[in-house]
C-alpha cells in the first residue's frame, strides 16, 4: 500500500513537472508567465555572500610504467630473408584457396627440413572492416593456416597463432593493390 | 525531506531525458528567498556571459584568462546555456570585485547570468574565487573558492563547469572526465623480427583533448582501452607476450595488474562491469573467439557465448544485467544482446545493417546502443539504436570512415574515430549529431573510451 501511495505521489509530481515541459517542445500559444524584462531590478541591500569553505583542487596525472619488453634480435636476419612465404586471402574470408594452400605446403616443407624451428602464424586484414572485427578475422585466418599445416604433419606445438587485425598493414596505401597484400597469413620464425 | 529528495531525483531525470528547462518545476521549489536556478526569457535557455577572470596578483593574468576561456568551452560543450559571444561584451569593463558587477550593462547585452572570477597567485599556489549572478535579480546563486597548484589551471574551470551544470541543470557534466585511446604518434618501431611496424601505446587525455599523455611504454601493440567505473584504472590488451593479454593499469599509481597470463591463447577487448567487479572479454581459448567474463583479478572465469561463429566486442548494459556484442553467425558481423549472468536469451539487435560492430550501451537515462554500421564498401558511420522504439538514427554521414563509438558518462556525447581529417583521429559529437569536435591530431588514434 505504502509503495503504491509513494508511486502515486511521484507520478503526480512527475506530471506536474512534465506538463509545462511538453508545452515547451511545441511552440503553440500557451499562457506563459509574463516576461520579467521590464520589471525594475530589486534593490540589493546586502553584499554578495562570501564563498563557503575553500575547496581543495588537486591535479593528478597518470604515471607511465617502465619499459618491460626485451626482444630477441638474433632471429631478425633470418626473418628478413625468410624462406617462409605469406599466404593471401580474399576479402572477408579465412579460407585458404589453391594458391594459399600451395604456399603453405611449401612452408611445411621448409619446416620439415628445419625441425627445430618454431613459427608464429600472424593473421592480418585490410583496412575495410572495423578495427574490432578484423582482430577476430585475423585470428581466424591464422587458425585456418595452422589447421592446414597440422594436417600436413607439423606438430601443433611448433605453431603459434596471433591476430594483428588491421593494426600492421604491409602496404599503407588505400587501394585494392594494398588491400590484397594486407589480407595475409604472415610467418615469423620465433625459435631455431 | 523525503519528498524533496524524490522531487530532485525526478527533476534530474526530466532534465536529462528531455533536455528541457523545467520552469514550473522551479516554482514549486520551497526556497522563497533566493531562486538558485537562473532562467532565460520565455522558452529560451538562459544567456550566459563569462568575462575574463580578474588577476588579483600580477603573475595570475595568464591563469585567469585560461580559466575563463576553458570555462566558456566547458559550458559551450554541454549546450545547456546560450553563451553570449565574447565580442559582444568586449566593451564592458571587467568588474574588479563582486560588488562592482555592472548588472545594467550585462542586461543590455541580453545576459541572464554572468560570472565573476578572480585568481590570486603566490608562487605555485593559486586561489580561485568564482561567483555566478542572476543578472535580473542581481542575486548571487553560486559562490566558491578553490585552491591548489598552478600546474593545471584548466582543472579549476572544469570543476566550476561541473558544479554549475549540476546546480543549474541537475546535469552530470563531463568537464573532469577523461578519454583513453590508442595512438602510434611516437613513431617508435616494434622491437623484434619485423622492422617496419609502428608500436601503438595507450594514451589518456582530458575530455577536450588537453593534457594528452602516454600511459604505456611497452614499445609493442596495445589495444582497446576501457576505463574502470572509478576512473582510476584502464584495462587494455597488450601483445608484449606475443598473444594479446589483458592488463589493468592503475594509472595514478603506476601499478599493473595482469588478470590473464596465457602465452598461447589470446585474451582481449576487456570491459569493466558497471560495478567494477567483473571484466567481460574476448578469448579464443576454446578454439574460436567467444565472450567470457571474469572477476577483475582474473578469478572465476565463465564462458558466456558458445558458437562456431566469432563473438567479440562486448559492452555492458547500465545495470550490468545484459551484454551487447558482435557476432558474424549470419555471415556478417551484427550486434546481439544476451543476459550477462549466463549468456542466455540471445537476440539480434541490428536487423537492417549489412554489417555492424562495436556496440556501446548508453548510460541511463538514455536507453540506446551506438555502433558502427557499414554505409559503403570502404567505410562505416555511427548509428544509434533506441531500444524502446527500435528506431535507428544516423549520427555521421559518410565523411571518411567512422568507427568505435563510446558514450560520455552522462550519455549526451559520443567519442569515435574518423578518417575524415587525415589518418585516423578521435572526435567527439553530441548524441544528436551536433557539436563535432576533433580531439587528436598527431599520428593515428583509435578505439576511444570515455571515463566516468
Amino acid at each position: 500500500m505504502l509503495s503504491i501511495r509513494g508511486l502515486g505521489i511521484a507520478l503526480a509530481i512527475a506530471s506536474l513537472m512534465a506538463a509545462p515541459a511538453c508545452n515547451r517542445r511545441k511552440p503553440v500559444v500557451t499562457p506563459q508567465p509574463a516576461p520579467s524584462v521590464e520589471a525594475p531590478p530589486p534593490v540589493v541591500t546586502q553584499p554578495p555572500a562570501p564563498p563557503r569553505a575553500t575547496e581543495r583542487v588537486e591535479d593528478r596525472q597518470p604515471a607511465p610504467l617502465s619499459e618491460d619488453t626485451v626482444a630477441d634480435r638474433s632471429l631478425d636476419e633470418l626473418n628478413r630473408n625468410s624462406p617462409l612465404r605469406p599466404a593471401f586471402f580474399v576479402l572477408d574470408s579465412s579460407d585458404l584457396d589453391d594458391a594459399g594452400r600451395s604456399v603453405v605446403t611449401g612452408n611445411v616443407d621448409v619446416l620439415k627440413k628445419n625441425p627445430q624451428w618454431v613459427v608464429t602464424i600472424e593473421g592480418h586484414c585490410d583496412e575495410r572492416g572495423t578495427a574490432e572485427y578484423n582482430l577476430a578475422l585475423g585470428e581466424r585466418r591464422a587458425a585456418a593456416v595452422k589447421t592446414y599445416m597440422v594436417s600436413l604433419g607439423i606438430a601443433p606445438d611448433r605453431l603459434r597463432t596471433v591476430s594483428y587485425g588491421k593494426e600492421f598493414p604491409f602496404d599503407q596505401a588505400h587501394n585494392e593493390d594494398a588491400w590484397s597484400k594486407n589480407r595475409r597469413a604472415h610467418f615469423v620464425i620465433t625459435a631455431k | 525531506m523525503k519528498r524533496l529528495r524524490t522531487h530532485a531525483v525526478l527533476l534530474a531525470i526530466l532534465v536529462a531525458a528531455t533536455g528541457l528547462w523545467p520552469l514550473a518545476a522551479q516554482n514549486q521549489n520551497q526556497q522563497p528567498e533566493i531562486e538558485l536556478v537562473i532562467g532565460g526569457d520565455g522558452n529560451s535557455p538562459p544567456h550566459y556571459a563569462i568575462p575574463d577572470f580578474v588577476a588579483a596578483s600580477a603573475d595570475a593574468t595568464e591563469i585567469a584568462q585560461t580559466i575563463s576561456q576553458v570555462l566558456w568551452d566547458d559550458l559551450a560543450f554541454e549546450r545547456e546555456f546560450d553563451l553570449i559571444p565574447r565580442d559582444v561584451y568586449k566593451s564592458i569593463p571587467p568588474a574588479r570585485s563582486p560588488e562592482q558587477v555592472p548588472f545594467a550593462s550585462w542586461r543590455e547585452v541580453g545576459a541572464d547570468a554572468v560570472f565573476f572570477g578572480s585568481v590570486q597567485r603566490s608562487g605555485d599556489k593559486v586561489v580561485v574565487q568564482v561567483r555566478l549572478f542572476n543578472v535580473r535579480t542581481r542575486q548571487q546563486v553560486f559562490s566558491k573558492e578553490y585552491s591548489g597548484t598552478a600546474s593545471n589551471p584548466r582543472l579549476y574551470a572544469h570543476t566550476v563547469a561541473d558544479e554549475v551544470h549540476l546546480q543549474q541543470r541537475a546535469l552530470k557534466g563531463v568537464a573532469r572526465t577523461k578519454l583513453s585511446f590508442v595512438s602510434d604518434r611516437n613513431r617508435e618501431r616494434l622491437l623484434g623480427p619485423i622492422d617496419n611496424r609502428e608500436v601503438k601505446e595507450i594514451y589518456v587525455s582530458d575530455y577536450d583533448g588537453a593534457n594528452q599523455r602516454r600511459i604505456t611504454t611497452t614499445r609493442q601493440l596495445n589495444l582497446n582501452p576501457s576505463w574502470s567505473p572509478d576512473a582510476k584504472s584502464v584495462a587494455y590488451s597488450s601483445y608484449r607476450n606475443l598473444t594479446p593479454q589483458i592488463f589493468v593499469s592503475l594509472i595514478y599509481q603506476g601499478v599493473l595488474e595482469t588478470p590473464t597470463k596465457s602465452t598461447t591463447v589470446s585474451n582481449m577487448m576487456p570491459v569493466f562491469s558497471p560495478d567494477g567487479s567483473k571484466i567481460a572479454f574476448v578469448t579464443n581459448r576454446d578454439g574460436n573467439t567467444e565472450i567470457y567474463v571474469m572477476n577483475r583479478d582474473g578469478s572465476n572465469v565463465r564462458r558466456l557465448t558458445n558458437h562456431p561463429a566469432y563473438e567479440s566486442t562486448p559492452t555492458w548494459s547500465p545495470n550490468g544485467q545484459q551484454i551487447a556484442f558482435t557476432s558474424d553467425r549470419t555471415g556478417k558481423a551484427q550486434v546481439y544482446i544476451m543476459n550477462a549472468a549466463d549468456g542466455s536469451n540471445v537476440r539480434r539487435l541490428t536487423v537492417s545493417e549489412s554489417e555492424a560492430d562495436r556496440a556501446t550501451w548508453s548510460p541511463a537515462p538514455f536507453n540506446e546502443i551506438a555502433y558502427a554500421g557499414r554505409t559503403s564498401s570502404n567505410g562505416f558511420d555511427i548509428k544509434i539504436h533506441e531500444l524502446a522504439t527500435g528506431m535507428v538514427r544516423q549520427i555521421t554521414f559518410g565523411e571518411g570512415s567512422n568507427e568505435s563509438p563510446a558514450y560520455s558518462p552522462n550519455g549526451k556525447h559520443l567519442a569515435f574515430t574518423s578518417t575524415r581529417a587525415g589518418g585516423t583521429q578521435v572526435f567527439t559529437i553530441g548524441r544528436d549529431g551536433r557539436g563535432l569536435k576533433q580531439i587528436t591530431r598527431s599520428g593515428n588514434n583509435q578505439t576511444p573510451a570515455w571515463s566516468q
